[in-house]
């Protein structure tokens, strides 16, 4: 690899060999034995703690910080566990700045909360990594269920189902599990392959079988999905990206920030990952930090995020934001695409600066660029889902939709944010309530 | 910088912290460390005849954590002085030679027989040493060989054995007393009887600090099995101010001096013990958790203490709080207090409901948006809510003025002292009318 961070156009191996996995290490690592002694004392294991009401999962979380500090961390993690089965990931990914941890009452007497999202890592790591998996099936009820999607929602659905007893079928279109955790989240978040690990994991409690490569609306539909099993939950996602609105938009380096997250998940080297000289990123939200960091640590030259309204619309938590900027990348706000300039590839782009009305205040701003990365939403993909509300599927609060034996839940549910932790409760209420139909 | 000389039953010292007897002042080394780190003084670790002691060779400490490893408690089964008298005796000779300005007291335990004690105060008046402190305290090992506190615990032994040093040496005797009895002032009066000059407490709690549940044996483990020891630290303060403050304030033990020991650990302890009736203080755990360095802190902050408050000798701290010390009946009875939670302070954590709503007395309210508040109708001033809140000054207990009614008993607050002994539910009060 002859290229460095000064080679113009996209190309892989921007940097020394060896530097890339310092580059994309983990975010936070795992807390040691007494570290986390120490961060559980700080808990005041409030009464009727706001952190608990701030988790979508509703972990009893001074609960587990108690078993933590009391030398029980697999009692934690159970703890833990049987609210989120994802809370491993959880513990990686969660915003927990505007969850939990901004709702922890030494948040408020300190800026300091306790550190709940890595303690939660520190006992569900330990639990893991043992190999134990705490929960049992109920005895078979004969009954089955069809999970659509292997992200989150579908994973947390089916496992609650199977411990219910019921014989899961989860359909995924992509090769491997996990969804968004195995294709959407930055590398440095969740490393050493731990949504797969999660997912192996997860899968022992039985009874849950995945078939792979099945996208619904190709191989499988949901009216022979609601013929051949007693009940289906829709986990599907957002498949689609929305596409940017702006003249040239369509020329070469153009691409999405979500392929290129997957991409870089996928690699087997990330020195084989290309990445521009000047990288613009278009969006505010996480998918856009997540896109603009890790350009940045595959060594380009110059990133830029820029989003169209002020930094306290961002999507992205502050923590993120902070991230962001001191990996390097320039955040520019109140600035419109455009236009995407260059012959047959992007050379550069051209932004309105707008004002909170979103009107363009006269001023542009042009930014050098050979690869812009779109971060600006997804979409809901599919035909003859249930009825929508807005531009996602319309649910109950237990996840019905408008057709009967048919649930959803996760990103693409209209209602709750679009979090990991948001989609796991979302699958396991669901798995609630289909279980209390099919008994009925 | 105020003056922090010590005078102690005649004894000078640059300052009222000295080391106790124990582990720290076993060698010439390790005293002439203290002494270069600025402790006012030292009581060398016990004495005994030859042939010398032999402790464990296993772990000779337990301890009890607080948070981040913060050590509260510990724990020691280590004997009195493990190596040969005259090697000790020789030691101390040149220690005290070298430091003339310091206070330097000579621990001993021999066994409860007048001839040992003949024969061992010479040799320690021959160092030169300012005085001796007769170890009745020390509750493991030496006791099952009937000294410590096996003398200890037998008022009448402690006044013989007192006497009997009383007559065989010009020095004087401190009689370090175990807490391991039930009513402390016995022991002091005993020896004041004896004719001690000094006692000095606590010496160490009979504990056993844990238990090793693979090994189902007590901590510090021997080869799978582990004896009682005696418990030091932080926390045993609570209960060496009460006993200090017990013979303090005993009209009967004619103001005996007592070198308050127990958990001292900041110059706030010390200062403290002083205030109950210490005439000075002994610190062994602070220094073995720490260093002799926090000897400095101690002095600084004395200092600025008694200069903050215009005092110029530690002895107008000393016996300060004794009269304030006094028996539950005669409490006020007419005086009312409610909890005052301070909205401004407060960060919702609830442990103040939780507390109050499980354990006490319904008084505090919880809203919705989690704004705690106390219920005066309720409340009976326990101050469980203030010593459960993590946030200093949160809560505080507000007197209420005399005149006023309190809504929980809808009696009017007296301006009168008025207190058990005269309350009419007493059914001794009563018989005297």
């Amino acid at each position: 690899m002859s290229s460095n961070a000064f080679t113009p156009g996209i190309v892989p191996g921007r940097m020394a060999a060896e530097a890339y996995s310092e580059q994309f290490s983990d975010l936070h690592p795992r807390l040691d034995d007494h570290e986390a002694l120490v961060a559980a004392d700080r808990c005041y294991f409030c009464h009727d703690a706001p952190c608990i009401t701030a988790c979508p999962t509703d972990i009893d979380i001074p609960l587990f910080i108690r078993q933590i500090a009391t030398g029980t961390p697999d009692a934690a993690a159970k703890t833990i566990l049987s609210q989120n089965i994802m809370g491993g990931m959880c513990a990686r990914v969660c915003p927990t700045e505007q969850l939990c941890e901004e709702a922890c009452v030494r948040e408020m007497a300190e800026g300091k909360p306790v550190l709940i999202g890595q303690l939660q890592r520190y006992a569900t790591d330990h639990l893991q990594e043992q190999g134990i998996h705490p929960f049992s099936r109920a005895a078979v009820t004969g009954k089955s269920v069809a999970v659509v999607g292997a992200g989150p929602a579908g994973l947390s659905c089916a496992h609650r189902l199977a411990m219910l007893g019921h014989d899961v079928v989860v359909y995924d279109a992509q090769p491997k599990a996990g969804g968004l955790n195995e294709y959407g989240i930055a590398t440095y978040k969740t490393v050493d392959g731990y949504a797969q690990s999660e997912v192996d994991w997860l899968l022992k409690i039985g009874g849950i079988q995945i078939d792979y490569g099945k996208r619904l609306g190709g191989d499988i539909t949901l009216a022979g999905l609601r013929s051949a099993h007693d009940a289906v939950f829709l986990g599907i996602g957002l498949g689609g990206v929305n596409a940017l609105d702006a003249e040239g938009a369509d020329k070469d380096g153009v691409l999405d920030a979500v392929d290129f997250i997957a991409d870089l998940r996928q690699a087997e080297s990330f020195a084989d990952v290309p990445v521009g000289r000047d990288v613009v990123v278009i969006g505010g939200g996480m998918t856009a930090v997540d896109a603009a960091v890790q350009a940045k640590l595959l060594g380009a030259l110059n990133v830029t995020l820029v989003y169209r309204r002020g930094r306290d619309r961002m999507n992205a938590s502050v923590f993120e934001q902070d991230l962001a900027a001191s990996k390097g990348v320039r955040i520019v706000t109140h600035a419109m695409p455009k236009a995407v300039i260059g012959n047959g590839a992007v050379r550069e782009i051209e932004f309105d600066y707008v004002d909170d009305a979103m009107q363009p205040t006269g001023q542009t701003l042009r930014l050098a660029a050979d690869q812009v990365f779109r971060a600006i939403g997804q979409t809901l993909v599919g035909e003859d889902l249930p009825e929508l509300d807005g531009r996602k599927i319309k649910v109950t609060e237990t996840g019905r939709t408008s057709l009967a034996g048919v649930w959803a839940g996760g990103d693409c549910a209209a209602g709750g944010d679009d979090l990991t932790v948001t989609a796991v409760a979302e699958g396991r209420d669901a798995a609630m309530d289909i279980h209390a139909t099919l008994t009925a | 910088m105020a003056d922090l000389t010590s005078d102690f039953i005649g004894i000078k010292s640059p300052n009222p912290f000295w080391l106790a007897s124990a582990p720290p002042t076993d060698k010439e080394y390790n005293v002439r460390r203290a002494f270069e780190a600025g402790w006012g003084g030292v009581v060398w670790k016990t004495l005994g005849l030859d042939p010398h002691v032999v402790n464990v060779n296993g772990p000779r400490y337990g301890a009890v954590y607080g948070a981040d490893r913060r050590l509260l408690g510990l724990n020691n089964i280590e004997l009195i002085t493990d190596r040969p008298l005259q090697t000790n005796l020789d030691e101390i000779k040149v220690v005290k030679r070298d430091y003339p300005d310091r206070a330097m007291i000579v621990s001993l335990m021999v066994p409860c027989e007048e001839e040992p004690w003949k024969f061992i105060l010479p040799l320690v008046e021959e160092t030169g040493a300012d005085g001796v402190e007769l170890n009745f305290g020390c509750p493991h090992g030496m006791s099952e060989r009937g000294m410590g506190s096996a003398v200890g615990q037998v008022p009448e032994y402690i006044e013989m054995v007192t006497r009997w040093v009383k007559a065989n040496t010009r020095m004087p005797v401190i009689v370090k007393l175990t807490p391991n009895i039930t009513d402390i002032r016995k022991p002091a009066e005993a020896a004041m009887k004896g004719g001690a000059d000094a006692v000095s407490l606590i010496n160490t709690i009979n504990s056993i600090t844990s238990v090793d549940l693979d090994l189902f044996a007590p901590e510090p483990t021997i080869d799978g099995k582990g004896a009682h020891g005696g418990y030091c630290g932080p926390a045993v303060k609570p209960i060496a101010l009460n006993m200090v403050a017990e013979i303090a304030r005993d009209p009967a033990l004619g103001q005996i001096p007592i070198s308050g020991i127990g958990g001292i650990t900041t110059w706030r302890d010390a200062a403290e013990f002083m205030a109950l009736g210490a005439g000075n203080v002994q610190v062994c755990t602070a220094a073995m958790t720490y260093g002799f360095k926090i000897v400095q802190e101690m002095i600084s902050g004395l200092s600025d203490y008694m200069d903050s408050k215009g005092l110029t000798s530690v002895d107008e701290i000393v016996g300060r709080a004794v009269p304030n010390v006094t028996d539950w009946q005669y409490l006020n009875l007419n005086y009312v207090a409610k909890a005052k939670i301070n909205q401004d302070l407060c960060i919702s954590c609830g442990r103040c409901f939780a507390a109050c709503e499980d354990t006490s007395h319904q008084a505090i309210a919880m809203s919705e948006d989690r704004t705690f508040t106390v219920i005066d109708d309720e409340c009976v001033a326990c101050n469980l809510c203030v010593n459960v809140c993590p946030v200093e000054d949160c809560i505080t207990m507000e007197a209420m003025a005399p005149g006023t009614t309190d809504p929980r008993t809808g009696k009017v607050v007296e301006p009168d002292y008025a207190n058990w002994t005269t309350h009419p539910n007493n059914p001794a009060a009563n018989a005297a009318e």
